[in-house]
């Protein structure tokens, strides 16, 4: 029955920083069943974040954890599990900090195929700023600094992954808190770079400015335009105008993984010497 | 069907309401800053509540 | 048995030099006049053990060199110009984190892109202010070929003693220069390691000052959990806004390198004919070795100059700097850019003397003769 997330959290640690109604403390539950699920020692963890509402997770979680600066998470991830390899990596930080001032690092993580796991929670905003538009601002909603509506175009933060050459890319919403745990889970056990994108809500930066009457409002709308990819298969692009994929978008077993790379070149160096 | 006792960990609750609005059965109720347990004879344990919980404040667990 | 010795360019001997201080970890970016370091160490860290990575971009490489050295590992970047720009915010992240790490800066002019294949020397003052905020920092300039490398070797040594980064830097002249290395023995020179972690994990706080300036710093992947953060923050790890607690934690990151123990073992200095010169010349890197030569022909002359020479630039060598502005006529400073270490000269010399620049930033080395001509000027 009840979940047992206090002997994950460090003490004295709760209530934590966000906003009534912000969707990353869903995350971070669905993170910390996902480690369990992974039994994951937590002394051989590292969860590592960059700057933002988001980015402040790994602060409560009892692990290894360094909150970085902003954007550069993956780039110091890489660094942890490059020195490091028998240690499981874990990122986790916002849109705007992952694909924008991050989107080299995001990218580059993604083509080495290093094993490590990102999650990265898309609110479709800067809410630790006060609610700048981020690159996954829908385009035509209202951000502080997109006063007139949105004119950029949005990324697509999966698709990006799958092009950047992540091998597992999953995308949920904090509304299927049953599935977050499951694709994280997967994630941590995939041995490569996993993308985890979960589409969570900020009330209080985005939802307020685009007339949503509530967070419970704009929880039902990701819940409405979430089509599990299964089911899209068998949609016509009509019915899927609007909607987003969820579920496991892109896995591959076969590329190989960044520092087993790396080892191998190591031994065949050494062999060789 | 009941048997649940659903535990409000007052502290930690910022009153987002989630847990109430997707509450099937109506258990949960707002008090203007914290959730209360009103009808905990009807729940049936989906755990929605607590899993959708931001703020670790509601715990489901068996009475 | 004869040691070991080669002609090797002054970015190899830092290579070299790295490895013999038990570097396990490079993340780079390629950029002249620079490159030649990642080169050598992409090559010479698997024959180790070691990891070689290159990053996507000059902050992605600090990036990564700061989560390795939270490991344990000795990790080393090297870059110059413009790679120092964009590496300033996570040096300071080094910093208020303390993380040990070892920053090579193979100088070249600037602002921007500047000159890339000339020499310079204008990035001194960078190394000491470059990124924002107050705090400490080491920078060491050698001016030789054997002594990049045991420079290199000493910034670890300092990088690991004070859980900090440490910048080496030599301009493009040196970087480039071929000499001849003896290679130490291994043991010839001291080799630091971070100070071990002692108390148990529950006790353990990453920055408990009751251990000391330098609280020892313990590895991911070790007992030890901890947090770790840009954020000002308190003896446990954990960001805090609480007025005493961020400004003795900012105060004790400062005292660790400028209290007069830590300043006494970090400087190190060269001096040449200094004893009864009335003219100094106070000079680094490649420019002293101009200023060693025109004290040589000064001397000849019977002009009584000496060379002091700072082989550790920051903390700057305020003690030795003020005594030679009261016994010499005249202090004269060469530099490659167009003042920089002056103004700190002037701010101990207290009008003491007279002070002098020699500058060059047209991507040429300053050579002696213009040194004497200032020389001859002055006095």
């Amino acid at each position: 029955m009840a979940y047992d997330y206090e002997k994950s959290i460090r003490p004295g640690k709760l209530p934590h920083i966000w906003c009534p109604g912000c969707g990353h403390g869903i995350v971070m539950k669905g993170l910390i069943r996902a480690m369990d699920t992974c039994e994951l020692d937590r002394n051989n963890t590292a969860i590592v974040s960059g700057i933002g509402c988001a980015s402040r997770l790994p602060g409560y979680l009892d692990a290894c954890t360094l909150h970085t600066a902003h954007g550069r998470a993956a780039a110091f991830a890489t660094g942890v599990k490059m020195a490091k390899p028998e240690m499981t990596v874990i990122c986790c930080g916002g849109d705007g900090d992952g694909t924008a001032i991050g989107g080299n690092h995001f990218i580059h993580a993604c083509r080495r195929n290093i094993n490590m796991t990102y999650v990265i929670m898309n609110n479709f905003i800067y809410g630790m700023t006060g609610g700048q538009f981020s690159p996954c601002t829908p385009t035509g909603m209202k951000a502080s600094t997109t006063p007139y509506g949105n004119p950029d175009p949005v990324f697509d933060i999966s698709k990006l992954a799958i092009g950047a050459g992540a091998t597992f890319v999953a995308r949920t919403t904090a509304a299927h808190p049953r599935e977050i745990d499951k694709l994280i889970a997967q994630g941590i056990k995939h041995n490569g770079m996993s993308i985890i994108e979960v589409l969570d809500d900020c009330p209080t930066s985005y939802g307020r400015r685009n007339k949503f009457r509530s967070v419970v409002d704009m929880m039902k709308r990701l819940k409405k335009d979430a089509v599990p990819a299964k089911a899209a298969a068998k949609m016509t692009p009509e019915q899927l105008e609007g909607k987003f994929l969820t579920g496991v978008l892109y896995h591959d077993n076969e590329k190989a993984e960044y520092t087993e790379q790396y080892a191998a070149l190591i031994k065949r160096v050494q062999e060789g010497a | 069907m009941s048997g649940a006792r659903i535990e409000v960990i007052e502290r930690n609750c910022k009153a987002c309401s989630i847990c109430a609005e997707f509450c099937p059965k109506d258990v949960l109720e707002m008090d203007v800053f914290v959730v209360k347990v009103v009808k905990p004879e009807d729940c049936i344990k989906c755990m929605q509540c607590e899993l959708l919980c931001p703020d670790f404040a509601i715990k489901v667990h068996d009475a | 048995m004869a040691k070991k010795t080669a002609l090797v360019q002054g970015n190899q001997a830092c290579a070299a030099g790295a490895i013999y201080a038990g570097c396990t970890f490079f993340g780079g970016y390629p950029i002249t006049p620079s490159t030649e370091v990642a080169e050598e160490m992409s090559e010479l860290l698997p024959t180790v053990g070691g990891k070689f990575i290159q990053m996507e971009d000059e902050i992605g490489a600090m990036a990564s060199v700061i989560g390795a050295s939270l490991t344990g590992a000795k990790a080393l970047t090297a870059t110059s110009g413009p790679g120092v720009s964009l590496k300033q915010e996570l040096i300071g992240y080094a910093c208020i984190a303390e993380t040990p790490c070892v920053i090579i800066n193979v100088m070249r002019g600037g602002p921007s892109t500047g000159m890339p294949t000339g020499p310079g020397q204008s990035d001194v003052m960078q190394a000491r202010w470059g990124t924002h905020g107050d705090h400490a920092a080491i920078a060491l300039v050698p001016e030789s070929i054997q002594e990049i490398f045991t420079e290199t070797v000493r910034a670890f040594n300092l990088a690991e003693k004070y859980r900090m980064p440490v910048q080496v830097l030599f301009d493009e002249i040196v970087g480039h220069m071929r000499e001849r290395i003896v290679y130490p023995e291994p043991g010839e020179l001291e080799l630091i390691d971070r100070d071990p972690v002692t108390v148990s994990p529950e006790d353990y706080k990453p920055y408990d000052s009751t251990k000391g300036l330098v609280p020892p710093l313990a590895s991911f992947g070790s007992e030890y959990k901890y947090h770790v953060t840009g954020l000002n923050k308190a003896d446990d790890g954990f960001p805090t806004t609480k007025a005493s607690l961020v400004d003795a934690e900012e105060r004790r990151q400062i005292d660790k390198v400028e209290c007069p123990e830590a300043r006494a073992d970090i400087e190190s200095n060269e001096e040449f004919m200094t004893e009864d010169a009335e003219v100094i010349l106070w000079a680094y890197g490649s420019s002293a070795r101009s200023a060693r030569y025109a004290v040589n022909e000064l001397r000849k002359e019977g002009i009584k100059a000496g060379l002091f020479r700072p082989i550790t630039l920051w903390p700057f060598p305020e003690k030795r700097t003020a005594e030679l502005a009261n016994q010499a006529k005249a202090i004269i400073v060469p530099e490659m850019n167009l003042g920089q270490m002056i103004h700190e000269v002037e701010r101990v010399a207290l009008g003491n003397c007279a002070i002098e620049g020699v500058f060059r930033v047209d991507g040429d080395p300053l050579n002696p003769g213009q040194i004497i001509d200032k020389v001859k000027e002055v006095i």
